[in-house]
């Protein structure tokens, strides 16, 4: 059992989620309330990272941050170490590829508040900012909760693009999805067997507690 | 304090009008779906705005398209009550009106939220959800809630069309009891001519974003513009009445100037005032007292003119006492009983041809 590998899975998922939560907030927010030309296509390149092979979206995320590339370049600079093959390198793969998971449930969290509760709100005198919380938030919270539990057991289960990414360096990168692929390779059975227990009851608890209190919030707003 | 609106559009709705509401009065919007009642509505609170428009309040300009100034909803001290209430659904009823008073400090919110809940008679109930209360109930929480803000205008959109026929005669009497805490001018869209002449002082008819009447809601019920925009079945008058008292088979017995009017059952102590809405389509005519007759109101009337709108009927203008009521027959039956002005008839009105919610307590505006 690889445990330096399991709670590197569990940083990196839990980083994603903080980082994704506010982007998920004022994405999902903006798609849900905004009519405007071209909307059809932010919606399709959120989407993307769904449908394209993790190979490819790997390939050019590896472009992206190469040492070569402005971002990879700036990363030196500010950081002093390269972007690919690091732990922040994986977070921010992580960010990208887990936009759909994040900014899809926000909005149609978002698209369950009925309009004329916002606009009631704003008739009540507060701030956009202050409907946000005091209203909207509130109410499209079961979405913003299953972006979050989606969000955090997919980026445990990836592999294909954090191995394009990271690779599998020990402790930095090498996450439990491919510890277990190393084991499985190294004819550890075992091994394999006893992570992907693991993994697979994290999962299920994780998403046993969405429902759990998406029914409570169910019963408090019944 | 008076409220001055303004508004040009051509799309979504064509809108062309203006009209002012003064302090304390209250203005119904009156027009079929479509007719652009709504979107002015909108318009006064911030949520819509005209390709031309102004919105002048207490003599402070919310909207002025001309001069690039328009105030968002949260900056216009507006109340508004939704068709549908619009309440938070997570916040109970209480919560509901204090989150109206963000200006003030928590004890004071709750003061004042149980303070209107009271006014709007919600005691007892401040701790329920939306989801828990009726459509009645939800409705004066929304009511509470528009008051909460201390708005300079309080505008409500057809706030009544979604309880049943029963608890909006209860909520009409509300809202007419209520007004005497109001000095903001308030705007009450409706499609309802009832619902109108029963709350309104003033009425604007409109008809696709025209203005085709406007004025006291008795004068705009017989005007033909304003009738050929609502439907001529609509036309009515407003009849003040006393209740004189109530007999033991059901029926109560009102004094108008007029005489004596049997009416089923009103609400309401020996004593206090009415207003009675009388369709000019339920009353006959006849030159001579009829006998025999099961009709339980027949009362002297004088006419006053007849006025003709090409199509087989006439709307009669009648004097009944001091007030005027109307009169809808066929050009054919005027011709017959030979109606000219000053002529002395007689009205007969079937008791049970006035609808319950067409009886409201209070005196005519």
């Amino acid at each position: 059992m690889d445990w330096t590998a399991l709670w590197l899975s569990l940083r990196l998922a839990g980083w994603t989620v903080v980082f994704l939560l506010p982007i998920a907030v004022f994405a999902g927010r903006f798609l849900a309330y905004r009519r405007f030309g071209g909307k059809g296509l932010i919606e399709a390149l959120v989407m993307l990272p769904l449908v394209l092979p993790p190979t490819v979206f790997g390939f050019y995320l590896l472009l992206a941050f190469g040492a070569q590339s402005p971002l990879g370049q700036f990363w030196i600079a500010t950081f002093g170490h390269q972007l690919v093959f690091s732990f922040q390198g994986l977070v921010v793969a992580s960010i990208i590829f887990n936009l759909p998971f994040a900014i899809q449930p926000a909005q149609r969290g978002f698209e369950a508040v009925p309009s004329d509760v916002r606009e009631a709100a704003s008739c009540c005198g507060m701030s956009p900012l202050r409907s946000l919380w005091r209203v909207e938030l509130p109410l499209a919270w079961p979405g913003l909760v299953t972006a979050m539990v989606l969000t955090f057991a997919h980026t445990l289960g990836e592999f294909g693009i954090v191995l394009m990414v990271g690779g599998s360096i020990p402790g930095e990168t090498k996450t439990i999805a491919i510890s277990i692929y190393d084991s499985v390779q190294g004819f550890d059975d075992r091994g394999a067997a006893t992570m992907s227990a693991v993994l697979v009851a994290i999962s299920l608890f994780t998403i046993a507690v969405t429902y759990w209190l998406s029914s409570r919030v169910g019963r408090r707003l019944g | 304090m008076a409220l001055a609106v303004m508004a040009k559009a051509a799309t979504p709705i064509p809108l062309d009008l203006a009209f002012r509401v003064e302090p304390g009065e209250l203005l119904a919007l009156v027009g079929h779906s479509g007719s652009g009642k709504t979107t002015l509505l909108r318009t006064i609170a911030g949520l819509w705005r005209p390709e031309v428009a102004r919105v002048q309040v207490n003599g402070r300009t919310w909207l002025d398209t001309g001069a690039r100034v328009d105030l968002p909803p949260h900056q216009r001290r507006v109340g508004v009550v939704f068709q549908n209430y619009a309440l938070f659904p997570h916040m109970t009823a209480a919560q509901n009106v204090a989150s109206a008073m963000d200006h003030m400090s928590g004890a004071e919110r709750t003061r004042e939220a149980e303070r209107l809940l009271e006014l709007v008679n919600l005691h007892g109930l401040a701790g329920r959800k939306p989801a828990q209360l009726s459509g009645g109930e939800q409705q004066r929480v929304a009511v509470a809630r528009a008051l909460a803000r201390r708005p300079e205008a309080l505008l409500l959109d057809e706030p009544f069309s979604a309880v049943d026929r029963a608890t909006r005669e209860k909520l009409y009497a509300e809202i007419i009891a209520l007004r005497a805490h109001l000095s903001m001018p308030v705007v009450l869209v409706t499609h309802d001519m009832n619902e109108a002449q029963l709350l309104a002082d003033r009425m604007v008819v409109i008809d696709a974003g025209r203005m085709v009447a406007e004025g006291p809601t008795g004068s705009v019920m017989s005007d033909p513009d304003a009738l050929r925009a609502m439907g001529i079945r609509e036309a009515a008058a407003m009849v003040p009445a006393t209740i004189a008292s109530h007999d033991p088979d059901g029926m109560t017995q009102l004094a108008t100037s007029a005489g004596t009017l049997w009416l089923p059952q009103v609400e309401g102590a020996p004593g206090s005032s009415v207003r009675v809405r009388i369709m000019a389509h339920e009353v006959i005519l006849s030159r001579t007292r009829p006998e025999g007759l099961s009709a339980q109101n027949i009362l002297p009337v004088k006419v006053i003119d007849l006025q003709s709108g090409g199509g087989p009927a006439v709307m009669v203008r009648l004097a009944f006492g001091e007030d005027m009521i109307l009169a809808r027959v066929t050009r054919r039956a005027a011709e017959a009983l030979s109606l000219q002005p000053d002529d002395h008839i007689y009205a007969v009105l079937k008791s049970m041809s006035v609808a319950r919610d067409h009886v409201a307590a209070g005196n005519v505006a």
